[in-house]
C-alpha cells in the first residue's frame, strides 16, 4: 500500500524544531571537526560511514537502479532504439489530465489537511490533559496508516450513494447526493485522502510544535506583543521550515498512493499513479509498452520540481538557523 | 531612562536626572496556590523608586511565582500588585511595561541580536529606523555592538543574556524583572554581568526585582534582599543588616556560613562553650532547654592557652587572603569553623593545641538539631 510506505518514511524524518539547543551541543561538533584535522587514522575518518553502508545499499538496490531503468526506459522504442514518442503520449491527451488531476488531488490533499493537522495539533498541544495528547498521537499513528482498500470501503460503507450515513442524512431530508457531494469524484478522493492525511500531519507537526518554547512567547508577550504578534513575528517563523517540510510530505503521499484511490473510484477519474498501475498489469496497446515508464518518469520529475521549491523556500524560512 | 545615547556612554558615573527615578511597587497580601502547593502564601513587600531588591530562598519557595505574578503571567487567588499606586489587577502582561530576563533561552530564534532588542519598541509602533538606533545604543551598553547581526545560536549564554538584557530595557520598563538571569552561566560570566547588571541599573535607576537562589549573589547585588521561605517573606533587609543580624535561625544559616555549637538555656541566656551570652530573637527563654548557638565563623576567636571548654585541634586551614578560616574539632567530634587574621594563625600548625571562644555579646540559638556541627549555606 502506497500510504504506507510513506508513513514509515515519515516516522524516520527529523524535522527542524526550530531549536538551537544549547551552546555546549554545538561546540562539540566542533570539537569533533578539530579532532579529524588533528591527524586521527583513516579509520576513524571513514568509521561514521560505515554504519550508513547497508542504507546506501538499500537505497541503491531499490531506489536507484529502479529509478535509472525507468528513465533509461521511457525513451526506448518497445522494439529498442532511442524515442521521445513514450514521452510526448505520456503527456497528451488522457495521460495529461492524469498528470493534471494528480498534481490537483495532491496539493488539495496536503494543503488542506496540512493546515487542518496544524491547527489540531495546535490544540492538542496547548491542552492541558496529558491523556488526550497521548490518546491523540497514539491514534494518529493508527490512522495515518490505515489506507486503501480497507479506507475505501469504510468510506463507501459510510458515505457512497447508499452509504450509512448517506441514507441517514436522506432520511433526514438532506441528500448530499443532491448538494452536489460525490465520493466517487476527485473531491471524494480528497475526502478520503483527509482521513489519513490530517493524523499524518499531526504526527510530524507535534515535535515542531513542541519547540517553541514558552519562554519565546512570554518574553513576547512581556515585550508588548499579543498572541497574535507572537505568531506573527516568532512562533510562525520559527515553524514555517518544519510546516513547509510536513506538507512536502503529504504531497509526496497524496501524490503517489494508489490503493485507495483504485479501489473507490475504480479508474473511472484519471490518476497517473492508477494509469501506471494499469501499465504493470499488462493491459497495453501495442508499441505503447514503455508509456508507463514515461509516465513514471514524469513522476520522477514532478518530485524532482517540487523538491527544489521546497529546498529554496525552506533555505528562505531557515536563514536565521545557519 | 529617557535618553541612553552618548551622555550615558561618555560617564558611567553621571548624576541621575530626577525624572528618571523608577516606579515604586507594592505588593500586598499575595497568594497563589498550585493545588496544595501555596507558592504565595501571603507576600508582602514595598519597593522604593529605583532599588534593587533581590529574592533570595530556597528551591520552591516561590521566587519565580512571585515575579510572574508582577509580570501578568501568572493570577492571583489573593492580594495586590500595584505599580506607582496603580492596582495592576486587570493590566496584562503586556500591556504592564515590565521588562523580564528570563532564566535562559528566551532569545527570539529567528532574529539577530538587532531585532531581538528591537522587538518590544516594534510592537508599539517605533519606526524602523528609530527602534533600529535605539536597540544598536542599547548593545552597546551591553558590550555587545559587534554582535549585533548574530542569531542567538550564534552568541554564548553569556552574550545571549546582555542580549536579553538589552531587549527588556530597551522599552524602558517600569520595572526590572530578572529571574536567576545568571544562574546558566559560568562563575567569571556571571560575576562580571552581574557588576554590569548593578552599574546599569543604578545608572538607569529602574526598579528592579532580582531573583536568585545564591546568597553571595543577592548579597553582593542588592539595596535590599528578601528572603524568602515557603511563599513569604521571612526577612527584608539591607545585605549587611541582613548578614550581621539575621532575624532568624532560616535566615541566620541561609545567608553566609554559619557554625551550630550545641548549648543550654540558663535563666540569664545561654551556656555556650564554657560561656554564658545573652541570646536575641525569638528562641526559648526556658532554662535547662538544650539548643544550637549560631554563631559566624569571624565571631569566634581562638586562643593558644586553651581553657577548661572550647577546647580543640586544629584540623584544617583554608587561606581566604586577608583572613584564614580554621576548622577546629572541639569536644564530642564536634567542629567549628573561625575565622582568623591571616598573620596571626600563620604559624598554627595543623594538630596543634587551641581554645574556641565567642567573641559576640549576644547570639542567636535555633532548636537543637542532631549530628551536623556546622552549617554552610549553599552557594549557588
Ligand atoms: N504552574 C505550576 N503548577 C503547579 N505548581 C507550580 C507551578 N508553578 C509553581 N509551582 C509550585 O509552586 C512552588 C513555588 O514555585 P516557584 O517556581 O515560584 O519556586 P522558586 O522559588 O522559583 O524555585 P526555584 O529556585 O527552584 O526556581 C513550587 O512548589 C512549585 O512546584
Ligand atoms: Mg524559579
Amino acid at each position: 500500500m502506497g500510504e504506507s510506505a510513506q508513513v514509515s518514511a515519515a516516522s524516520h524524518r527529523s524535522i527542524p524544531a526550530g531549536d538551537p539547543g544549547p551552546v555546549a551541543t554545538r561546540r562539540g561538533a566542533g570539537g569533533a571537526f578539530e579532532d579529524d584535522v588533528s591527524g586521527r587514522t583513516w579509520r576513524s575518518r571513514v568509521s561514521p560511514f560505515v554504519g550508513l553502508a547497508p542504507f546506501a545499499l538499500y537505497t541503491l538496490v531499490f531506489l536507484g537502479i529502479p529509478a535509472l531503468a525507468i528513465v533509461y526506459g521511457a525513451f526506448q522504442k518497445p522494439s529498442g532504439g532511442f524515442t521521445f514518442e513514450n514521452l510526448r503520449l505520456a503527456t497528451t491527451g488522457i495521460y495529461r489530465t492524469g498528470y493534471e488531476t494528480s498534481l490537483e488531488l495532491a496539493v488539495i490533499s496536503s494543503v488542506v489537511p496540512g493546515i487542518i493537522g496544524l491547527l489540531l495539533a495546535y490544540a492538542i498541544h496547548t491542552s492541558k490533559s496529558t491523556n488526550l495528547r497521548r490518546i491523540v498521537s497514539t491514534s494518529s499513528g493508527v490512522f495515518a496508516n490505515f489506507g486503501g482498500v480497507p479506507l475505501a470501503f469504510l468510506f463507501i460503507a459510510t458515505l457512497g450513494t447508499t452509504g450509512v450515513a448517506t441514507t441517514w442524512l436522506r432520511d433526514l431530508g438532506i441528500d448530499p447526493y443532491q448538494h452536489g457531494f460525490d465520493l466517487y469524484t476527485l473531491s471524494g478522493v480528497a475526502l478520503v485522502y483527509m482521513y489519513f492525511q490530517i493524523p499524518l500531519m499531526v504526527l510530524v507537526i507535534t515535535p515542531a510544535l513542541g519547540g517553541i518554547r514558552s519562554t519565546w512567547r512570554e518574553a513576547a508577550n512581556n515585550l508588548g506583543a499579543r498572541s497574535w504578534q507572537f505568531w506573527r513575528h516568532v512562533g510562525g517563523p520559527v515553524l514555517l521550515p518544519s510546516v513547509l517540510g510536513a506538507v512536502l510530505l503529504l504531497f509526496g503521499s497524496a501524490l503517489s498512493a494508489y490503493a485507495t484511490a483504485q479501489a473507490l473510484t475504480s479508474g473511472s477519474i484519471a490518476l497517473t499513479p492508477i494509469q501506471i498501475g494499469t501499465f504493470l498489469n499488462g493491459n497495453v496497446l501495442a508499441g505503447e509498452q514503455n508509456v508507463g515508464k514515461a509516465l513514471g518518469f514524469g513522476m520522477i520529475v514532478i518530485i524532482m520540481v517540487v523538491m527544489l521549491l521546497y529546498g529554496i523556500l525552506q533555505r528562505r524560512a531557515s536563514k536565521w538557523l545557519r | 531612562m529617557k535618553v541612553l545615547g552618548n551622555r550615558a556612554k561618555a560617564d558611567w558615573s553621571a548624576p541621575l536626572p530626577a525624572e528618571r527615578a523608577g516606579a515604586s511597587v507594592r505588593l500586598s497580601g499575595l497568594r497563589r496556590s498550585f493545588g496544595p502547593t501555596k507558592a504565595l502564601n501571603g507576600l508582602s513587600l514595598d519597593i522604593a523608586p529605583g532599588e534593587l531588591v533581590a529574592l533570595l530562598g530556597p528551591s520552591g519557595c516561590g521566587k519565580t511565582t512571585a515575579l510572574r505574578v508582577l509580570a501578568g503571567f501568572e493570577t492571583l487567588d489573593a492580594g495586590h500588585v500595584l505599580v506607582d499606586g496603580q492596582d495592576l489587577a486587570g493590566t496584562p502582561a503586556q500591556k504592564r511595561d515590565m521588562g523580564m530576563v528570563f532564566q535562559s533561552y528566551s532569545l527570539f530564534p529567528n532574529m539577530d541580536a538587532v531585532d531581538n532588542v528591537a522587538f518590544g519598541l516594534r510592537m508599539r509602533g517605533h519606526a524602523a529606523r528609530a527602534r533600529r538606533d535605539k536597540a544598536g545604543e542599547l548593545l552597546d551598553l551591553v558590550g555587545l555592538a559587534v554582535e549585533a547581526k548574530k542569531f542567538p545560536h550564534q552568541m554564548s549564554g553569556g552574550q545571549q543574556q546582555r542580549v536579553a538584557l538589552a531587549r527588556a530595557l530597551a522599552i524602558e520598563p517600569r520595572v526590572l524583572l530578572l529571574d536567576e538571569p545568571l544562574s546558566a552561566l559560568d562563575a567569571k560570566v556571571r560575576l562580571q554581568l552581574r557588576q554590569q547588571i548593578r552599574s546599569l541599573q543604578q545608572r538607569l535607576q529602574t526598579t528592579t526585582v532580582f531573583v536568585t537562589h545564591d546568597q553571595e549573589e543577592a548579597l553582593s547585588i542588592a539595596d535590599r534582599v528578601c528572603v524568602m521561605r515557603d511563599g513569604r517573606i521571612e526577612q527584608v533587609d539591607a545585605p549587611a543588616d541582613l548578614y550581621a543580624r539575621p532575624a532568624t535561625p532560616f535566615v541566620a544559616e541561609f545567608v553566609g556560613t554559619m557554625n551550630r555549637i550545641p548549648g543550654v538555656t540558663e535563666s540569664g541566656g545561654v551556656r555556650v562553650l564554657g560561656r554564658l551570652l545573652a541570646m536575641r530573637g525569638e528562641g526559648t527563654t526556658n532554662p535547662g532547654v538544650p539548643v544550637d548557638v549560631l554563631v559566624r565563623p569571624e565571631a569566634l576567636s581562638l586562643s593558644d592557652a586553651p581553657g577548661s571548654d572550647g577546647r580543640g585541634i586544629v584540623t584544617n586551614k583554608t587561606f581566604l587572603g586577608a583572613v584564614t578560616r580554621v576548622q577546629v574539632l572541639v569536644e564530642d567530634g564536634l567542629g567549628v569553623q573561625v575565622d582568623q587574621p591571616s598573620e596571626e594563625v600563620a604559624t598554627l600548625a595543623l594538630g596543634a593545641p587551641v581554645g574556641v571562644f565567642i567573641a559576640a555579646p549576644d547570639v542567636l540559638t535555633a532548636e537543637r538539631r542532631a549530628p551536623a556541627a556546622f552549617h554552610e549555606a549553599p552557594s549557588n
